[in-house]
């Protein structure tokens, strides 16, 4: 496998090759480290950071010296550049997030091709639960929304959180086999039109379960949610001024609370990926292979469909319950709004971007997802609207910038790029950007010509015994 | 000697249409079985419902002593009976070796638990289910070094020696064949007449076949069952197949004796 892998490396590729190549990874990340040391705010820079990522994911080298250099930029790097940019945390922990939710969809959609339009549900449900849990909504049940006033103490203690991570996993398990006994028997367009329904239910139930009983606040959302807590040596006043004097500026609780949750999310992604790397390869990933393929082959072969469906369902739906929790605990709050169609839009696009399927690319989608959503276009909004705001004008066309109407924010076109990207992806690269092994023997080899020799050595009787 | 595989006035409708028609069959172990008919007799219908794939609408089907009508394909399968299809249903896009392991996912001793934590049971039993596969792989007759192309860039022939290697990986008592020489030369046919013998003889499977290819079912049954409109019309051995009026009837038509000869499709 990897002798064939080496064989068809591309031009980036042998260019970081062997010892050499180590060198221009540790440049590109050092550079791109400095670079965000000097301008923290910068744009180009924060592309660069992530691009030297990509660059550690690529080059042709031993996995435990990728690891040692994507660990080290995750665990070290990254958050010491933190530091100075509380946002590099908290996009870190977005892309880590969704990159999980994407990563629990690619098993329901990518592996087992059971197509699911209300994944967000399943996030909806994590959340919620540390939500009511968490929060102190479970002493308001039986009040209007907006009645009641906030206490001091939390029905349960924020330790809990630990908890109802399992409990998250557990829930959104269950709600997964929920979703899957009803659409055991459908495929295709009816599956897709039916967990689309389940989706919209799960937000319409979240927007209206504030009576008779309140238990989700109904679309004001719940709040505040407790965070974890974090161990008090993190908190004390030495180790946050030690903290403040590498940056260059006070660091508090919440700078503290940026980090925890990067972490946590990073944690969990890398879980996510371990197991979904070891699921597909093993008997349950083969079976939802097969069942992609052809369920009526696959159910002559001894795969029992209904169970290994409903595997596909929960095991996705786990992933994302896990990051629902933390998703909770991390915004303090969370609304009905959150848990939108255009949601498990986004997600189906980073599986699809990144490559139906393949782990790697379903990450990097995700990331190209959520940069574009939260950081690119939003900075060049700001940058724009900036611009409005001085006496410049465009280039070229000698207009004031000032008399650019607002309507052209890019943030305001962020469905349209999504929308051209998919575009563009599927008439060239239909496959995604990282295609999984398979997917790429599917959409771009030629059948394979055997020599002639191979042809006809099949037709003579075959000598071999079958020994035992 | 108690039949392997009994089915007892089995009936299948489609809506209106009876298209199993209270068929009784008897299959003996180790018997290499044929069960012939003319175009949409039923044939692939009565492999359906054996299979569990269609549910019997009347009747009983005994395999190996227990009642399997009514049951899952799944549960059929791993009760000991597998098949192939009459239009080639690989995993296309999977792997020759992965194909033969999906077979074998009955035989997989695997869990959960042991996938994501990879333990040692899991680890043997992967390798040795993988061992199984190219081993059967062999036997069926494939050349050494395809398990890892896709399924689909396998020439025909080869696509219908790796379906029966990936029922065999089911470790079946019984294996059914759905026209498994359908579209292969003359050559190619031969060779799978051994290999079908192969099967019965080195591996003790019994084998049922329905099959088109007068040349197959003569050469190789030895019990016929003669299927029209979807009720058994004849059975008993080849010698007393071809005899039979009704047979030939349903083969040549009742009609003007003159049509005969050229458009027979299977002489």
């Amino acid at each position: 496998m990897s002798v064939a892998r080496h064989s068809q490396l591309s031009p980036l590729q042998r260019l970081l090759q062997g010892t050499p190549g180590l060198w221009i990874v540790l440049a590109v990340a050092a550079g791109a480290s400095y670079g965000f040391v000097q301008s923290p705010r910068s744009l180009p820079v924060r592309l660069l950071l992530i691009f030297s990522l990509l660059l550690i994911y690529f080059m042709p080298q031993k996995g435990w010296i990728k690891l040692l250099y994507g660990g080290g930029m995750l665990l070290i790097v990254l958050p010491y550049l933190g530091l100075f940019n509380p946002f590099l945390m908290e996009l870190g922990f977005q892309i880590a997030a969704f990159a999980t939710l994407a990563i629990g969809l690619n098993i329901v959609v990518g592996f087992a091709g059971l197509l699911d339009l209300g994944y967000v549900a399943f996030f909806a449900v994590g959340a919620y639960l540390w939500a009511f849990f968490g929060s102190q909504q479970l002493w308001h049940t039986d009040e209007a929304p907006g009645t009641f006033t906030i206490f001091a103490t939390f029905p349960f203690p924020a330790w809990w959180f630990w908890i109802f991570l399992g409990v998250g996993v557990v829930g959104a398990a269950f709600t997964g086999v929920l979703l899957g006994f009803p659409v055991l028997r459908l495929r295709g367009d009816y599956l897709a039109i039916v967990t689309l329904g389940f989706g919209e239910v799960i937000r319409v139930m979240a927007n209206n379960l504030d009576k008779p009983i309140n238990l989700t606040n109904g679309p004001q959302g719940i709040t505040p949610i407790q965070r974890p807590p974090i161990p008090s040596f993190f908190t004390s006043p030495e180790f946050l001024e030690q903290l403040g004097q590498l940056a260059g500026r006070p660091v508090g609780l919440n700078d503290l609370y940026g980090f925890f949750f990067y972490f946590m999310a990073v944690a969990i992604l890398v879980l996510a990926i371990f197991l979904a790397l070891r699921l597909d390869n093993s008997k349950l990933g083969r079976a939802w292979t097969a069942i992609r393929e052809d369920d009526v082959a696959a159910v002559a072969m001894g795969v029992p469909l209904r169970r290994t469906k409903l595997a596909a369902f929960a095991i996705g739906a786990s992933f994302s319950g896990a990051m629902g929790v933390l998703y909770a605990a991390n915004r303090t709050f969370v609304s009905p709004e959150t848990f939108s169609l255009t949601v498990s839009i986004s997600i189906l696009v980073m599986v699809i971007l990144g490559g139906l399927g393949s782990i790697a690319g379903v990450v990097l989608g995700a990331a190209i997802v959520t940069m574009l959503n939260i950081d690119i276009l939003q900075t060049l909004s700001l940058q724009l609207s900036s611009l409005r705001q001085g006496s410049g004008t465009i280039p070229l066309l000698g207009i004031p910038w000032a008399s650019l109407p607002t309507q052209l924010d890019p943030a305001r076109y962020q469905r349209l790029f999504f929308g051209l990207l998919l575009i563009v992806m599927m008439i060239f690269r239909p496959e995604g950007i990282i295609p999984s092994q398979r997917r790429r023997l599917e959409l771009h080899e030629e059948p394979a010509q055997e020599p002639l020799a191979a042809q006809l050595e099949g037709e003579l009787e075959p000598d071999h015994k079958l020994e035992s | 000697m108690r039949p392997l595989l009994e089915l007892r006035n089995v009936t299948k409708c489609f809506g209106g249409l009876v298209a199993v028609n209270n068929v009784d069959l008897q299959i003996e172990p180790g018997r290499i079985a044929s069960v012939i008919g003319p175009n949409g007799a039923g044939k692939t219908t009565i492999f359906n419902t054996i299979t569990g794939i269609y549910r019997p609408d009347a009747g009983t089907i005994r395999f190996d002593g227990q009642n399997i009508a009514g049951k899952r394909p799944d549960q059929i399968t791993a009760a000991g009976m597998c098949r192939t299809f009459q239009n080639i249903r690989l995993f296309h896009n999977m792997t020759v070796l992965e194909n033969v392991l999906v077979g074998a996912h009955t035989q997989t001793p695997s869990t959960l638990w042991g996938a994501m934590l990879r333990t040692r049971s899991f680890q043997r039993a992967e390798e040795k289910a993988r061992q199984e596969a190219i081993r059967l792989l062999r036997y069926v007759g494939l050349p050494a070094g395809l398990g890892d192309q896709l399924a689909k860039n396998l020439p025909y022939g080869q696509q219908r020696r790796i379906e029966i290697a990936r029922a065999l990986a089911a470790n079946p008592k019984l294996i059914l064949l759905d026209e498994p020489t359908a579209g292969m030369n003359p050559q190619e046919t031969e060779a799978a007449i051994r290999l079908f013998r192969r099967l019965r003889d080195e591996l003790g499977v019994t084998v049922v076949l329905i099959e088109h290819d007068m040349k197959v079912v003569m050469g190789i049954s030895e019990y016929v069952t003669v299927i029209d409109y979807g009720q058994k019309i004849a059975e008993g051995t080849t010698a007393e197949v071809r005899k039979n009026q009704r047979v030939i009837e349903a083969y040549l038509g009742r009609s003007a004796p003159s049509e005969q000869g050229p458009v027979g499709e299977g002489s």
